[in-house]
């Protein structure tokens, strides 16, 4: 976002920027068009997208089905926790989680061509795809929500609903910027991809379990480094009025926008020292 | 023409190369350091959150769930973190590219069975991974968190067995989910389902033993339990005696059954199979 911003004052007129918008919304509808062309590819890709949040969900429900109270949490409070992680990492997933793809490109050689080209590195990165089959998963993170919330007995309030409409863009934020950090540091890492998936899939994992069970350490990594307890532990605290251990206050949600600030100020950090110390292919 | 040509040359069967590209896939994997160290740490993590959240568990069933006690599942988590850069829980193989790009009609020129000589690069290359993954995660884990490993030396020859067909297994499984792509066009979609079951039935997040019972039958009418839980029950002394023979005969059925069903599909693909140019 920051080389996007230095390119749009860079950009000595307000037309070079509406131009540039212009392309890129040309790009994405383009990948979008070209997803849905290929339709049984497509529902192939839906089912298998919707399977993950099944078999993710699962994990979760194989460890109740043996005890009732897991870290101060039941099922259907789980359940809320499980469904505001899945939906928010899902829409991050959707926008950027092509960011993958990445040491692919550095691999062959073929990000030079990004560099040609007169729009910010990342700028092309994000757009070089929507993963749109990842909708059946924030489908499938909203539904998991939705029977959350009949079956927790939610006592709605305002600032309940205030709170949600604040954490769900946020905890996007925060996934988004997940991605990038992770793709940030595969100029370093060459073949590392799963190491870095790892820490994003590993992150989206530890959003979905109690924060209380977990040792100081992992507070320090997934609750300021990675700040993904943010993003479902502790919003589930204040919406079902738990008090949480001492160390996570539930008025700490509220504190959501700020833990996604500063993990885009991460992930911009860790992009640009990628991309500086990146030499290119030569040729 | 292709199918002539290799059939001819392979035609003196030696192990020579098959040994030297296990070597190569070992060396190979040698050259990327820092990825190496980036799995370790990320391993580790990893760890910590499923031993987290399974003592937690275990604590919150009355201290022994389904046989397991603490030092018992911390002994499966750590296990499981050092077996998971031995098998491919991913699905994702270079061969699968190989086949979409055509590349895989080179394969076939080559005096080597596919299917081999990709068995043994791939264990090359994940049996280096024991080196900056594998055992340093299950020595910071067992550092950490403690464990409860057997005193016997039997469940450690035969878990080290075990662990070796766990690998072959995997590696013949996803032979046979790539080799798919002879048929269909995007394997993608294909891949992500298998990855999901794959590592739910393997015992990656929880063991298969605290499923319920219909889960654990689901489970076990796949080979994907044979790929890591078997191993981690057979090393952490779950599993023992006659029982682990048992065991490990299952896990030489699957392979038997998969190997097979990779060697068909190939000759299949390869009548199937199309290239342009000359």
């Amino acid at each position: 976002m920051a080389d996007f911003a230095a390119k749009a004052a860079s950009s000595p007129v307000a037309a070079t920027w509406r131009a540039d918008l212009a392309a890129y919304r040309a790009v994405l509808a383009s990948r979008i068009r070209a997803q849905r062309s290929y339709r049984a590819s497509f529902t192939f890709d839906l089912i298998s997208a919707g399977l993950i949040t099944a078999v993710e969900f699962a994990e979760i429900w194989v460890l109740f089905h043996n005890v009732e109270v897991l870290g101060g949490l039941t099922l259907p409070a789980m359940m809320l926790v499980f469904g505001l992680a899945e939906m928010t990492f899902s829409i991050a997933d959707l926008l950027v989680g092509h960011c993958d793809e990445l040491p692919t490109y550095v691999r062959a050689g073929t990000l030079d061509v990004f560099y040609l080209r007169p729009q910010p590195v990342l700028a092309q990165l994000v757009t070089s795809n929507v993963g749109l089959r990842r909708i059946a998963r924030v489908l499938g993170g909203l539904a998991i929500f939705s029977v959350g919330v009949v079956v927790s007995d939610v006592a709605w309030s305002v600032d309940k609903v205030a709170l949600l409409l604040l954490v769900v863009p946020a905890a996007t934020a925060i996934y988004a910027s997940m991605f990038v950090t992770a793709a940030g540091l595969q100029f370093f890492l060459i073949n590392g991809q799963e190491a870095t998936n790892a820490f994003v899939y590993g992150g989206r994992y530890a959003a979905s379990q109690p924060a209380s069970v977990w040792p100081r350490s992992l507070l320090l990594v997934f609750g300021l480094a990675f700040p993904v307890v943010f993003t479902g532990y502790l919003p589930v605290l204040w919406l079902l009025d738990l008090p949480g251990p001492p160390w996570l206050p539930p008025w700490l949600a509220w504190a959501c926008p700020l833990a996604a600030v500063w993990a885009w100020l991460l992930a911009l950090g860790c992009w640009r020292w990628g991309t500086r110390h990146y030499q290119g292919a030569g040729g | 023409m292709t199918a002539h040509v290799s059939r001819a040359r392979a035609a003196p069967v030696s192990v020579r190369p098959y040994w030297r590209l296990l070597v190569a896939g070992f060396r190979q994997q040698s050259a990327y350091l820092a990825a190496a160290i980036g799995g370790l740490v990320a391993n580790v993590t990893f760890g910590f959150l499923k031993a987290a959240i399974l003592s937690a568990t275990v604590v919150a069933a009355g201290g022994e769930l389904a046989g397991y006690d603490v030092g018992q599942m911390m002994a499966f988590v750590w296990l499981g973190q050092a077996m998971l850069g031995l098998i491919n829980v991913y699905g994702r193989d270079v061969l699968g590219e190989r086949v979409r790009s055509g590349d895989i009609a080179v394969d076939f020129l080559r005096p080597l069975n596919l299917q081999a000589a990709g068995l043994a690069s791939f264990l090359g290359q994940r049996l280096f991974t024991l080196l900056p993954r594998g055992l340093p995660s299950f020595l910071v884990g067992a550092l950490v968190t403690g464990l409860a490993m057997p005193t016997q030396v039997a469940p450690y020859l035969l878990g080290a067995v075990s662990v070796l067909i766990a690998m072959s297994l995997s590696y013949a499984c996803v032979y046979v989910l790539n080799i798919l792509g002879f048929w269909l066009v995007e394997t993608r979609g294909l891949q992500v389902g298998y990855s999901v079951v794959a590592g739910f039935f393997c015992g990656l997040y929880v063991p298969v033993g605290i499923f319920p019972t219909w889960l654990q039958v689901l489970a076990h009418s796949t080979p994907f339990p044979s790929t890591m839980m078997t191993p981690i029950n057979v090393l952490s002394g779950r599993v023992t005696g006659a029982d682990a023979l048992l065991v490990i005969g299952v896990q030489l059925a699957w392979l038997a059954v998969t190997l097979a069903l990779g060697h068909l599909l190939t000759r299949a693909g390869r009548r199937h199979l199309e290239v342009q140019g000359g």
